[in-house]
Order: structure tokens, then sequence, then C-alpha cells
């Protein structure tokens, strides 16, 4: 019932800029001078004493609450901040590779550091003694939640928001209380506020822009691609495709809902996005922005990444824009009035190129070789994403093996594996599955209809046994985080595998 | 019962291939034509109720209408599923009602409609048909759920219980033994319920809180209504469970169970009671 735990969150969007002042406010100025000093020897410290990575940062943030904000916004082009459900790290991931390709110097918080204090101990090892961040603008990846905590602290320029999905919902609550953190992101963007059209919670979030605030959409270029990319009532309200074959009847269709739907759908394309997605085929995305529609190769593979491109091509749209700007701000040095003055004069075509070179982020959709044959692994986290991801990715001519582990990391409750479809994957079949909860992914493979040639919860063994069987077949493993650690741990054995994390 | 046993001696008869071979053609794609054609014909049909699935409906409950479906297909019957919201007519036929649980706006948005429907459902469960309710719609079948705010909702009295809002979330791995064997689950609930009177839980807590987090006692049963706070969804890694509520639609409809499986409904049962029993073993061992 009640999601007591919530009500930090609940508070309005108005009172964030009063929670800022206060914040900025709270630290004694005899203090501030020595934060970056006593925050790094505690960083050195923690790090000799094989401590957690965020204690640093606690010790910070009570010593001097305003440190973060006043650190970040010395940096001319401000902060970029990232969040929504689903493609936070591929999408951050993009923002940085696109804003580096502009040759500008990027901060950016390692995955799984997406709050507060994460983010402080990251800054530490990067600031001068004076207390400068060598860097003109940090793009951080932020929890829903924490993004809240975060806004309280420090004003973002640029805000990108991807989309709101039912995630687990003992985090949350519900999908509304959601879209309610975003809010206050979205309310405390200073320059321009990046929202995916296509999502009717996230555009709607335009109404909480600040007046002066720009607000830029991003979304997709036709009818057929939104069939690509149910938003998250379509992908709740849909029955389970086993129900409908065994009882020979679908689920009535909500005519109020369907009807809602197109309007949403006519609504958003009426919106005037800066940045389309007009065409996706594998390995290759087509892009339309300012009059410019170019195909460009993609590294990273599933069509939910490549509109995450859309998203990071609009926050780097932004960006450019505002250098020029930057560059003639007062305490900008003369290597960084350089590195704005060029990363200005980027044209159109240069950014959507730019898109090629973006490497996947640490299992999303990240491929490995192993003996010529590439071995794809896809995270999934939630109903929503696995739900994507299966949509995705086509399950013909690849061998498919599941990792389903139930660690606190990855949520122990198994029920969301019931909320995701997987009679696409009845014609295939599923080579190999594994992990601790491998025989509950057995028992609802079984019920979609789904055959499974092996069911084995060791993960090494699994793997091996998945390698082997059919080895010339690429294949794709769909998995949990844990899962996802311990695979990448077993590949890194037999193939070379890049640090692909971000700054991990 | 003539009805029953009318079918059933189609189905041993000159049908009884084709039922086997449609059910080769299950995965194939094309399989959905070949079902019909058999079903209208030899199975007997049973009506499943999937109650509130629009508002009522987390944490994969839909899990429990796939498992009653497919279990009754595979005994030979002819599942029919009904999706019941607010203000949706009743079906002419119903065998069994499942629903599942919700947030606290679900609850919000049911509240009228289960009031009105509420003396059709006491009928119901006092005439034996079999329901099964999880977790926001079980507190809503007791008497009453008291907020932690003090308001009170009422519920529609089917079983002798209310439930109480705390401040503490019971959240995690969920196990206990009951007249179905052991059962695994997982709960996440602010909710308290307490039985009393003729309603007495559906199994006893090995592992994990249940009902509440002073009795050791988990879910209730009343005549054959199920009530519970396991997600997981409950019914796949609990097959005795759903066989008793699957085998009491039948009775209602039909007077008796019978089993009409033909040999490879009967491997594919036994293969999907294999799977949720390495399922179970695993569940009752995890932490919280």
């Amino acid at each position: 019932m009640a999601q007591q735990s919530m009500s930090a969150f609940t508070s309005s969007v108005a009172d964030d800029d009063a929670q800022r002042a206060r914040v900025q406010a709270h630290t004694h100025s005899w203090k501030k001078p020595f934060t970056p000093a006593i925050g790094k020897c505690v960083y050195g410290l923690a790090h000799v004493r094989g401590g957690g990575s965020a204690f640093p940062g606690e010790v910070v943030e009570k010593l001097d609450p305003g440190f973060l904000a006043r650190t970040l916004s010395n940096l001319p082009l401000g902060t970029v901040v990232v969040s929504g459900t689903n493609g936070k790290t591929t999408s951050t991931r993009m923002v940085v590779s696109l804003l580096e390709s502009l040759g500008l110097k990027v901060f950016t918080n390692p995955t799984g550091s997406n709050f507060v204090r994460g983010v402080i101990s990251s800054l530490l090892p990067q600031i001068s003694l004076s207390g400068k961040l060598d860097a003109d603008i940090a793009v951080l990846e932020l929890d829903e939640a924490y993004s809240v905590k975060f806004v309280q602290q420090v004003q973002p320029r640029y805000t990108l928001l991807l989309n709101v999905m039912r995630d687990q919902l003992d985090r949350f609550g519900e999908i509304d209380t959601t879209a309610r953190l975003l809010a206050h992101a979205a309310h405390a963007t200073s320059g321009t506020l990046i929202l995916n059209r296509e999502d009717p919670l996230i555009a709607g979030l335009a109404k909480q822009a600040r007046p002066g605030t720009h607000i830029s959409y991003y979304g997709l270029g036709s009818d057929n691609l939104r069939k690509l990319f149910p938003n998250d009532a379509q992908l709740h309200s849909s029955t389970l495709h086993a129900i409908e074959q065994l009882t020979g009847s679908a689920m009535p269709i909500d005519h109020k809902a369907e009807q809602s739907r197109e309007e949403e759908w006519k609504r958003a394309s009426s919106l005037p996005a800066d940045v389309l997605l007009t065409g996706v085929e594998t390995g290759f995305a087509t892009l339309h922005m300012d009059g410019l529609e170019k195909r460009t190769s993609m590294r990273v593979s599933g069509v939910y990444n490549m509109f995450n491109a859309a998203g990071a091509l609009a926050v780097a749209r932004a960006v450019v824009a505002d250098a020029s700007k930057s560059a003639d701000l007062e305490n900008v040095s003369p290597t960084q009035r350089q590195r704005l003055e060029k990363a200005s004069h980027i044209t159109t075509e240069q950014l959507i190129d730019a898109v090629s070179t973006v490497t996947p982020a640490f299992g999303r959709g990240e491929t490995v070789m192993v003996n010529n044959v590439p071995v794809e692994l896809v995270l999934v986290k939630n109903p929503g994403g696995f739900r994507l991801a299966l949509r995705s990715f086509p399950a013909q001519g690849t061998s498919t093996m599941i990792a389903i582990n139930d660690e606190y990391a990855d949520g122990r409750d198994m029920s969301w594996l019931w909320d995701v479809d997987f009679a696409s994957l009845a014609s295939t079949g599923v080579s190999e599955v594994t992990g601790v909860r491998a025989w509950d992914m057995t028992t609802r493979l079984a019920y979609d209809g789904v055959n499974v040639q092996q069911t084995q919860t060791n993960l090494h063994e699994a793997l091996m046994a998945f390698l082997q069987r059919e080895p010339e077949k690429p294949k794709r493993i769909y998995c949990t985080y844990t899962a996802m650690l311990a695979l990448r741990q077993e590949l890194s054995q037999i193939a070379t595998i890049e640090n692909v994390g971000v700054r991990a | 019962m003539s009805e029953l046993e009318d079918r059933i001696h189609t189905v041993e008869g000159e049908n009884h291939l084709h039922l086997a071979e449609s059910e080769d053609h299950l995965h194939s794609g094309e399989a959905e034509n070949r079902i019909n054609v058999i079903d209208d014909r030899v199975r007997p049909a049973v009506d499943i109720v999937s109650l509130y699935p629009r508002d009522m409906n987390i944490y994969g409950d839909t899990g429990n209408v796939l498992v009653v479906a497919k279990r009754l297909w595979l005994y030979g019957y002819q599942p029919v599923v009904h999706y019941v919201n607010q203000g949706d007519a009743w079906p002419e036929h119903v065998d069994i009602i499942l629903g599942g649980g919700g947030q606290d706006s679900g609850q919000k948005k049911i509240q009228d409609d289960l009031m009105a429907r509420a003396p059709q459902l006491r009928q119901m469960a006092d005439e034996g048909v079999p329901m099964l309710v999880i977790c926001g719609l079980y507190q809503l079948f007791g008497n009453f759920f008291r907020t932690i705010d003090g308001d009170e909702i009422p519920g529609i009295g089917i079983f002798d219980a209310e439930t109480l809002g705390k401040t503490a979330r019971l959240i995690g791995n969920l196990v206990a033994s009951s007249d179905y064997g052991t059962l695994v689950g997982y709960e996440n609930h602010s909710g308290q319920t307490f039985l009393h009177g003729q309603t007495k839980a559906l199994g006893r807590v090995t592992s994990g809180e249940g009902n509440n987090a002073e009795d050791e006692t988990e879910g209730a049963q009343k005549n054959n209504v199920i009530g519970t706070y396991m997600h997981g969804s409950v019914l796949p890694k609990n097959p005795k469970l759903a066989d008793f509520l699957v085998m009491k639609a039948v009775e209602h409809r039909y007077g008796s169970f019978t089993n009409l499986a033909d040999s490879s409904m009967q491997a594919e049962l036994e293969k999907l009671d294999e799977c949720a029993r390495q399922a179970s073993q695993v569940a009752q061992h995890r932490p919280r």
C-alpha cells in the first residue's frame, strides 16, 4: 500500500530554489578554501583503506554542503543531467562521447555512482587544491530519485529526460510518482530542457520549465517507427501472447485508451522536434537535424539505443549553440576558450557523423568476439527494459542465453519476469538458461511455450556449454546486473574485453 | 455431468488424434486456427474472470491467469478469459476469479465497483467458486482496511479479517507450509492482516512475515477462496495450489474434475511441475 518512503521526494518543485540557496549559504566561508584538500585527503585514505567509493563524498557533503554546487558552477558550460527509467547509462555515454568529439573536456560520473555523494567522490581526484575542476562541462547520470536531491544542490543548465517506465515498484511506487520526481530536474533547468516527445509523461514535463528555459524535443519520424517504441502504458496494458493463444481471444481493445493513445501520438508528432530518428536498420540509424537527414553507422545496437542517440544529439546541439557565448566568460582560461570556440563551429553534419563513433556502455548491447563469433551482452533490469530489448534484437539467426540472478542489485523479487512476454523467442527457442534463478526463468519460458535446451544454475558451466553449442552462430545473452558482471569476468578469461565502462 | 461425459467420450474417440496433433502444433505459429477447430467440438469450456486487470495487476500477477489458462488447456479443457474492469458486464459463466495486487491509487479506483459487486461475489464464494486474490485485493476481501491515517476502507467481508496500515513495509521472500505443500512467493505490503473466526490461514510462515509481523499466519482460505500476500507470481512455483483452483473451477462447471490430458499433454504438465519444483527449491533458500 502506501509508499511512506516517498514523502522526502514529494516536496514541491518550487521549494528546490530555496533549498539550493540554503545549501549554498550553509557553509561557513572560512571552511571553503580547505574543502578540496580535506576531501582529497579523505579520498586518498579511503582508497588506501579500500573503503566504499561514496565515503569521501559523504565527508565532504557534511563538511561543506555547498562544495558540489560551487565546483560545478565554475564550469563554463555548466552541468548536463541525464535521467529517466531506461537508457540512462547509454545516453550519458553518448552525450559524453559527442561532446568530446567537439573537442570539449568533459567530467562525468562512473556508472553506479549516480547519487550526490557518488558524484562528489568522483569529483575529488579531478580537482586542483584550489578547488577548480579542469573541465568545460559535466555530464551526470542520475537516478530518478537522486535527481531530486541533486537539483536541490546544483542547478543543471541542460537536462535530458528519456522516459518513465514501471521499474521495480518497490523503489519508487507508482509511475506518476516517478514523473513527479523528474519534474524537479525539469523545473531546476536553467538553459535547455531536452525531452522525449514520444513519451507523454516526459513531454508533459515541458510545463514545469521556468520562464526563459528553452525546450528542445527529440522524437521519432514516423508512426511506423513509433510501433517499435511502445511507452509504458502500451507495454503494461498488453496481455501475454500465450494467454491469447490458449484462449483464442485477445484482451478486449480498450477503445478509450486506444483513442487517447492515438491522440497522444498526434499530439506528439505536432510538437516541433529538433532532432528526429527517421530510420533504423541493423548497424545504421538515419537522423534528421536542422534540415539535414543523414544515415550513419552505429556501433551501439538495439533500436532503443538508436533513439537515445537522438536525445544525445539534441543535447550536443544545444551545447554547440551556447559554446561561443561561454567562451567570452571571464573565468575561462585561454585553452578553454580555444576549445569552446572550436566547438561552436561544429557543423550539423559533423555532429551526426560523431554518433557513429559512440561505443556501447558496459553490458548495454556490448559485443565481445569469442573465436570470431560475436557474443552480445544485453542488460535487463525491469519488465519494460526486457520487453524493449526483445523487440530491439530479433531472435532469428542468433542463439540466446538468459542469465537471471536475484542478488540485491538485481532485485530479489522474480515477479517481474511474468510481466515480460517471451513469445517472440518461441520460434527459435533458448539455448541456455542460467543464474541463481535459472529455474524461475525456465518455468516462465515453459508457460510461454519457449523450448529451453539446457538449464544450468552455474554461470561458468552454462557459458561454456552455450559457446560450444552451434559454435559458428552469433550469440546473445540477456542478463541481470550481477550476472552481467560475472559473465564479463568469465568472458575476459577467453576473449579481449575493452574497458568500456563510462570512466569506470 | 452428462455434458462433460459426452465430451470426454468425444475426446477419447475419433478426435483424440486431432487433439494430440494440435499439441504438436502448439508452438508452430499456425496453432491458433487448429486449436479453435478442435476446441469448439471437444474441449469443455471453463470461464476465467481476470478481475480488474487494468488497475490491480502489478508485480506480474498476470502470471496467475496464464498458469490457470495453460493448466486447464493441458488437462483438456478450453480456457476462456474474461477481463472485467470497473463497470464491465459480468460474463454469463464464471468458474474461477483471479485478482491481483495494486497500489493505493488502484485500490481507490476499484473501490466503488467492488462494493457494487460484493453481494454477487459473496454468493459465488458460498457456492464454492474458486477465487485467488493477491495482496491489495486480498485486503479488500476482508472486513475493512484501516489506513495509517485512521481512514477506514470497507472490504467485502468474504474473509473474516481486518487489515491495519503500518509504517514498516514487509518486503522479501516468503515461505509457508500449507495443505498445498511448501508455498514460496514474494511479499511487499505495508497493510498487516489479522484473521478471525471461521477464516483459516492459507499457511504457516517458515520464512518471512506473511499476514502480519505478529502471528505466523500467511494468507487466508474460506471455502475455495484463497487470499495471499504472495507475488512471484504465486501459481507458477506452487502448482498444487494452482491445481486446487483449476479442479474446483472444473467442478463448479461440470460437477466433478476429470483429467482429459493425453500423453503429450501429461508430459508437458510434468515438465512444468519439474521446473516449478526446482524453482521452489531455490526460492526456499534465498535471502529475505
